[in-house]
């Protein structure tokens, strides 16, 4: 088991650089010059060049990489020649001349709202959608499984800027039921957390509860078909102790994959809902260092939101190895 | 009072009918059978005679929110159709136990065999987790699983499937039932083991004095271990008797063709396997008339070609033996020797 953790731990970090690499390259090509961003609006050409040699752009890709990735460990200074370096220290993800801000330290400020926005959506789409999920198998074909059915496929197919743009509309402005959100810590206000955060849980569980239901019911319903539930009555236990003991047993564990993923997946940033309720998330920073061409702000978005899905890949595998004893970790 | 008179276990007129997306199914169809404690029954049949369905509605396996169960199922006088959902299932594991076909896939792969075996005794006697440890591993050595100390804490995956057939027996024993369906319990094992597990099922019955029901499509293994039979046809049972009456004196077309379609290692053969043609009917499209009508090659001997149109009842033809068919008592006299002297080698 150690053994098998060390070699994963070891083939994860390569694939981080594998991946980095691939990014990183893929950055260098696009027609967008980070130098430009560094030059003002009275640019010449010479500046240009001079802040050009300056960042070491105009080093080829793979050395311009190796700074980066020495930057990672022991920090970076750009430009250091020059009468006013930058300093960017140890994690340094690289710096954006756009925002005149490490990376790191833009993307660590955004991290807290995307975590509390992935993390309470994510409560709440297990609980509805397990919960929804089982019920339906259990009353398959009658109209309860039907309805649940119905109300998973409309979740599942309105597209949450929509009902989150509807539901702006109706709670906040018309209703005034909440007011306008506006971010802020739960340790600092937890009452104006809550209200801003109800709004945009609701929103992202409905999309990812709606998937859930669909495949808990699918998964009870293979597994309520299953021998060894047959067995189970066939002792004598009672219905409640066939679906809770040995249904749901089997049942739940590929959802934990499912769902180690998808929440992964979710703390690289909710880039619609933080958008559409602008939460000061990591998302919606994305989106930004999009429309500004910021390329190493894009870069180190994208190196963090791979390694939370590389971690929890890891994680899921390994916990699938101590819901089922069959999964050897070898 | 008529409770002493019925035998231990007595099914009357069971039927199940299913509904499906083509209408109604008659699963099973007005079948009667009586066992009493220490006796084997056998049912025998090919897939889709209703075999497994008759065992599972005599256990209460089938949803009767979805289906239909009908008939009487007297065990030890009470009737278990009758009986509400949460009565049947206090008889389930405790009066009466089922083995099934595939041991693999019957034990679930995510808990030790241990705890499988004592959830079994837990949930119908009030003792302690620690006395129903103590009742598994006994149960366990019985059924002969070796150093079964370690053997409890295994899971399924890490047994082989003669063991977990042994841990089967002994979940489904481990109560002491009086009745035990054994539902093709050897189908999925190798042959060198599978005469281990009927040997287990015959020692364990006869310490127990259990009745037996067992549901099997090899003819093998009724010879040995079977005092009476049934033949199931197209969920009806279309010839029953002693296990003798059923090899020697065989009545009904199909019972017939059962035979001759199994190798015998006992008699020298001349001829090849005479598979019987065609396939089992679809229970959704039964024929009107007998069922075996469409394979059976001697319907044209009735001359009133009632075989086509009327269904034949069940008649019962001296000592408890019964079948259903058209043809009259001497043309099945010259037909079955014909047969049994063709098996036996080729011409009396």
């Amino acid at each position: 088991m150690s053994a098998y953790v060390v070699r994963r731990i070891l083939s994860m970090v390569l694939l981080l650089v594998l991946l980095s690499l691939v990014v990183f390259i893929l950055f260098s090509l696009l027609p967008a010059d980070p130098a430009r961003l560094t030059c003002g609006k009275g640019c010449t050409p010479s500046v240009l060049e001079a802040n050009r040699i300056k960042l070491g752009l105009d080093l080829p890709v793979i050395q311009q990489y190796w700074e980066f990735v020495k930057g990672l460990f022991v920090g970076r200074t750009y430009a250091a020649n020059s009468p006013d370096p930058v300093q960017c220290s140890a994690p340094c993800l690289g710096y954006s001349f756009k925002r005149g801000e490490e990376v790191f330290v833009l993307i660590k400020d955004r991290l807290p709202a995307t975590i509390w926005l992935a993390f309470g959506a994510f409560v709440l789409w297990l609980a509805a959608g397990i919960s929804l999920g089982i019920y339906s198998a259990l009353r398959r074909g009658r109209w309860q499984d039907r309805s649940v059915m119905g109300f998973a496929l409309v979740g599942y197919s309105l597209p949450s800027f929509f009902i989150g743009l509807v539901a702006i509309f109706f709670i906040i402005i018309r209703w005034q039921l909440l007011p306008f959100p506006s971010y802020i810590s739960p340790f600092e206000n937890p009452v104006q957390f809550l209200q801003t955060m109800i709004l945009p849980w609701i929103i992202l569980a409905t999309l990812y509860a709606a998937f859930y239901m669909r495949l808990t019911r699918n998964q009870m319903l293979e597994v309520l078909g299953d021998d060894y539930i047959r067995t189970a009555r066939a002792k004598g236990l009672p219905e409640r102790t066939v679906i809770r003991k040995h249904a749901l047993r089997a049942g739940l564990t590929p959802i934990v994959t499912a769902a180690g993923l998808d929440l992964a997946g979710l703390l690289g940033g909710a880039i619609i809902t933080e958008s559409i309720f602008s939460l000061p998330g990591v998302g919606s920073l994305a989106v930004n260092s999009v429309n500004d061409a910021d390329l190493p702000l894009i870069v180190g978005i994208t190196l963090v939101a791979a390694t939370f899905i590389i971690i929890a890949n890891l994680i899921v595998d390994l916990l699938y190895a101590v819901i089922d004893p069959r999964v050897r970790l070898t | 009072m008529m409770r002493a008179a019925r035998p231990f276990l007595a099914v009357e007129g069971l039927s199940v009918e299913f509904p499906t997306e083509d209408g109604r199914v008659q699963a099973v169809d007005g079948v009667s059978f009586s066992v009493e404690r220490g006796k084997t029954l056998a049912i025998v049949g090919e897939s889709g005679s209703g075999k497994s369905v008759t065992a599972q509605a005599i256990m209460g396996l089938i949803d009767r929110r979805l289906s239909v169960v009908s008939g009487r199922a007297w065990l030890e006088g009470r009737d278990l159709v009758a009986m509400s959902d949460d009565e049947v299932r206090h008889e389930r594991g405790s009066s009466m136990a089922m083995i099934f076909q595939d041991p693999m896939s019957s034990l679930h792969p995510f808990y030790r065999i241990g705890a499988q075996l004592s959830e079994a005794v837990l949930v119908h006697q009030k003792v302690s987790k620690q006395e129903a440890r103590e009742q598994v591993l006994e149960m366990l050595n019985r059924v002969g699983i070796p150093d079964p100390k370690t053997r409890i804490d295994d899971y399924p995956h890490q047994l082989s499937g003669g063991m977990r057939q042994r841990v089967m027996i002994a979940m489904a024993l481990i109560n002491s039932p009086a009745l035990l369906i054994a539902d093709e319990p050897t189908t999925a094992l190798d042959v060198t083991v599978q005469s281990q597990i009927l040997e287990l099922i015959g020692t364990l019955q006869q310490e127990y004095d259990t009745a037996v029901v067992m549901i099997t499509h090899d003819l093998g293994i009724v010879a040995d271990i079977a005092d009476h039979v049934a033949v199931m046809y197209g969920g009806r049972i279309v010839e029953s008797g002693t296990v003798d009456e059923i090899f020697y004196e065989p009545q009904m077309p199909y019972t017939l063709g059962l035979l001759s379609s199994v190798p015998r290692l006992d008699q020298v053969r001349a001829e090849r396997l005479d598979p019987i043609p065609g396939n089992p009917p679809s229970p959704i499209s039964l024929p009107p008339g007998c069922v075996f009508q469409p394979r059976c090659a001697y319907s044209d001997r009735v001359t009133s070609h009632a075989c086509e149109t009327v269904r034949p009842e069940l008649v019962d033809i001296g000592g408890g033996h019964t079948m259903r068919c058209h043809l009259d008592a001497d043309q099945r006299g010259q037909i079955a020797s014909d047969v049994l002297s063709a098996l036996a080698g080729g011409g009396a």
